[in-house]
């Protein structure tokens, strides 16, 4: 007779699994990709190409003759680290920084704890700000978008619009002084600015946003949270002092808030596990990002501060518990 | 909108391929063997012995202790031993085991198909009948029905909830009844109301049995106080805190009974069983049960006598399929896996479903990703990733602190993780413990 299996209840389960997730979430990169591949030409092509295909030699080494372990890159994690860390550098970075923060990114960040699930820090975010400390000069001169596509170097560098606005008011400049160096919002929300490969387009991230929220890899939580408080934060400030503080909508279009919010926050590993908690980690990541911003040392705060939350997640999980059915009585 | 609870739930596809197919009767097989325990609660106390002759509908062994069940034999024949059984739960339990001897009951039950209306007993003589007769919850969860029927000192019972849900994917058996039996169903609701001293009954069944909603709708306008409800589709809506909460948004406390809102709920299988056992004077011998499964050939719902062998019904069924994997009583979400075809189907068997070799399998196991879907889904509010890491830790001070005793065993955390997780297996353990911890510190 045929051998039954006997286990335990469940005995069906659905069809999502851990690399459908990852690579829904690659997916949902390829708009912003392309857009950078639009702006920034071969480099970004280059960059791209080289931080993808180095996270995941690097975790394939790592798993296969340190840890000595089966190794997980077809779960799609390491290509997303990649794709990551290519869109938070500059399109002309030297490749072998680059290869250091992916180094950093996946052997230090993410396996020596453990692997996909176990690492407590965003990897990218890692990655990107050992570069950033490492390499402050390459990685902080910006590329504008190319004019011709297919040549690689002489790009023409400027400061991100972010940094425009910091240099300005450190040196006692108001806001509307500033705004004429400032690009229109309709060019910041299509990308045609200055930046970072990934952040550029408001446009593409938001629909790289919306497609994981049908394929339910992400929920608004921690995107809206993160979003509105800082429109309201830096809202409240703007209005306080309009020409020493910039207007929200600026906030939200310019520097990495919108590839934060819909890309990095929302990293599954590394945020909250309850809606509640989501909210406050969303919301504690506005509110950082902004204070660094406006009055940090740092033109960009974002990473920052969703590293900083990242290291609140455990507290944040501790305190924000789901509502436990038959706890509270209200009976109707 | 359509009712429904509200916190968490999934919904796996429904496979409802029986729905469609009549109930019929299983011939009676050639040998049963019934357990003294099919209940929740102590095991009866056997009365016959080896060489016994009996009927059907016989008590065979008496239910003593408060919470426990009368048991009946099934068929006529000849007791052939006592002897210990395989049991669905995989453990060997004590049986009556009885060689058929052609089909003669017992006299006093009325065999005929006429549909009895009147009722003619007491409160109490509902409740006595229902306790001689041995009727359990048919929905799964056996427990004794004339205790749920005993309302205790200082609560009171509003309200009557019949439990239509059937949400378990495959499974058929109370469709198939409320379509075929409806009326004896509402006749039964009735007496239960009587039993409680209730004039409001509720029967929830979810959408996707559109047929049985209208039919016992139609009825339900020949009987005073009972309404049915359509409910929106959503495992596990047939876990009576989760019914309750959709039918009249009451949130039964952690660690107490549905009474606690006034209400009680009875399954519409059950509620068949008390119409049999106080119209017809028939004890709780046979049930219907839904033999299904993607390879089956004949998949289907028959009434079958308790204690018949699994493998009658599934030679009924066109026999074992060649890619056999796993044999479950009961569903794919809170069945049991079986250890063999030969264990007998008793009161709490509402189906038997065969997987394929291929659906048998667990997927490959990788670490949690923290992605929090088993929380979101978990009916009861609780955190399955934590509690699966407490038990792993041996930590149970704490897991008892983060409520592992509410969780119900619905599985839906398990079904949900991306990452495979054998989440509520490790929780059914730790609860095991954690129940254990807590038995002997109240003693
Ligand atoms: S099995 Fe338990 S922990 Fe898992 S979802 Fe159901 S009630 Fe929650
Ligand atoms: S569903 Fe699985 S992977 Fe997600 S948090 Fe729960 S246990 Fe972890």
């Amino acid at each position: 007779m045929n051998l039954l299996t006997v286990s335990g209840s469940p005995h069906v389960f659905n069809d999502t699994s851990v690399s459908k997730i990852m690579w829904g979430v690659v997916i949902a990169m390829i708009p912003a990709t392309l857009v950078s591949f639009w702006y920034f030409g071969l480099g970004g092509i280059i960059i791209t190409l080289s931080a993808v295909i180095f996270c995941v030699l690097i975790e394939y080494l790592v798993q296969r003759y340190l840890l000595k372990e089966a190794p997980s890159v077809k779960d799609g994690s390491a290509v997303i680290t990649g794709i990551l860390l290519a869109f938070n550098v500059p399109s002309n970075l030297p490749v072998w920084e680059l290869l250091i923060g992916c180094i950093v990114a996946i052997a230090i960040a993410k396996m020596s704890f453990g692997g996909l699930g176990k690492n407590p820090f965003n990897p990218a975010l890692i990655g990107r700000v050992f570069m950033l400390i490492s390499f402050p000069v390459d990685m902080t001169s910006w590329p504008l978008p190319v004019t011709n596509r297919m040549v690689l170097t002489d790009a023409v560098t400027g400061p991100t619009t972010l940094g425009i606005l910091k240099e300005g008011l450190a040196n006692g400049e108001t806001v509307s002084q500033i705004s004429s160096q400032l690009p229109a919002y309709q060019q910041m929300f299509m990308g045609d600015i200055g930046g970072s490969l990934g952040e550029v387009s408001a446009l593409a991230l938001i629909i790289g946003g919306l497609f994981m929220l049908y394929k339910k890899i992400i929920t608004w939580h921690i995107p809206v949270s993160f979003m509105l408080s800082v429109f309201m934060f830096s809202g409240i400030l703007y209005l306080t002092d309009p020409e020493h503080y910039i207007d929200p909508v600026f906030h939200l279009l310019a520097g990495g808030l919108m590839l934060g919010a819909i890309f990095m926050a929302t990293d599954m590993v590394t945020s909250p596990m309850t809606y509640k908690g989501m909210i406050i980690f969303g919301t504690g990541c506005g509110i950082l990002t902004v204070l660094i911003r406006v009055f940090g040392a740092y033109p960009e705060g974002v990473s920052f501060a969703i590293l900083i939350m990242n290291a609140c997640v455990p507290l944040i999980n501790r305190g924000f518990k789901p509502k436990r059915f038959g706890e509270v009585v209200k009976n109707g | 909108m359509l009712k429904t609870f509200k916190t968490g739930g999934v919904h796996p596809p429904e496979n409802k391929i029986t729905e469609k197919q009549a109930i019929k009767v299983l011939p009676v097989p050639a040998i049963v063997y019934i357990p003294f325990s099919q209940h929740l609660g102590a095991p009866a106390k056997v009365l016959v012995a080896k060489g016994d002759k009996v009927k059907a509908g016989q008590l065979i062994a008496k239910g003593e202790a408060f919470i426990s069940a009368n048991i009946h034999s099934s068929v006529s024949g000849k007791v052939q031993k006592i002897d210990e059984v395989i049991e669905t739960s995989g453990y060997r339990k004590p049986s009556v085991i009885i060689e058929v001897e052609g089909d003669v009951w017992d006299e006093s039950i009325d065999r005929s198909d006429r549909i009895s209306k009147d009722i003619i007993l007491s409160q109490k003589e509902i409740i006595k009948r229902i306790n001689e007769m041995g009727v359990v919850g048919l929905g799964g969860a056996t427990f004794p029905s004339h205790v749920k029927l005993m309302v205790p000192e200082g609560k009171k019972a509003e309200l009557l909830i019949i439990n239509g849900v059937e949400c378990e994917p495959y499974l058929t058996s109370d469709h198939r009844l409320m379509l075929e039996k409806g009326e004896e169903i509402l006749v039964g609701t009735q007496i239960l109301m009587i039993a409680l001293g209730v004039s409001k009954a509720m029967i929830g069944i979810e959408n996707n049995k559109p047929d049985a909603i209208a039919h016992l709708t139609e009825l339900a306008k020949n009987f005073n106080g009972i309404q049915v409800h359509g409910l929106k589709v959503k495992y596990p809506q047939g876990a009576e805190k989760q019914l309750i909460k959709a039918l009249v948004n009451r949130e039964v406390p952690s660690g107490k009974l549905p009474i606690e809102v006034g209400a009680v709920v009875h399954n519409a299988g059950t509620s068949f069983a008390v119409y049999e056992a106080v119209q017809k004077n028939k004890p709780l011998f046979e049930r219907v049960v839904t033999i299904t499964g993607k390879s089956v050939k004949n998949p289907g719902n028959f009434l079958v006598r308790i204690g018949t062998p699994v493998s009658d019904l599934i030679a009924a069924s066109g026999g074992l399929p060649e890619d056999t994997g796993k044999i479950i009583g009961g569903g794919p979400m809170m069945g049991k896996a079986l250890v063999s075809p030969e264990v007998p189907i008793v009161k709490g068997t509402s189906g038997i479903l065969i997987m394929n070799r291929e659906e048998s399998g667990r997927q490959e196991l990788k670490n949690c990703i923290r992605c929090g879907k088993c929380i979101t889904v978990c009916p009861m509010g609780l955190e399955p990733w934590l509690l699966e890491k407490l038990v792993i830790n041996e930590n149970f001070e704490k897991a008892e602190a983060e409520k592992i005793v509410d969780c119900m065993e619905c599985g839906s955390c398990h079904y949900t993780c991306p990452s495979k997780r054998p989440l509520l297996d490790y929780i059914r353990f730790g609860k095991g413990k954690v129940l254990q911890i807590i038995r002997t510190r109240n003693k």
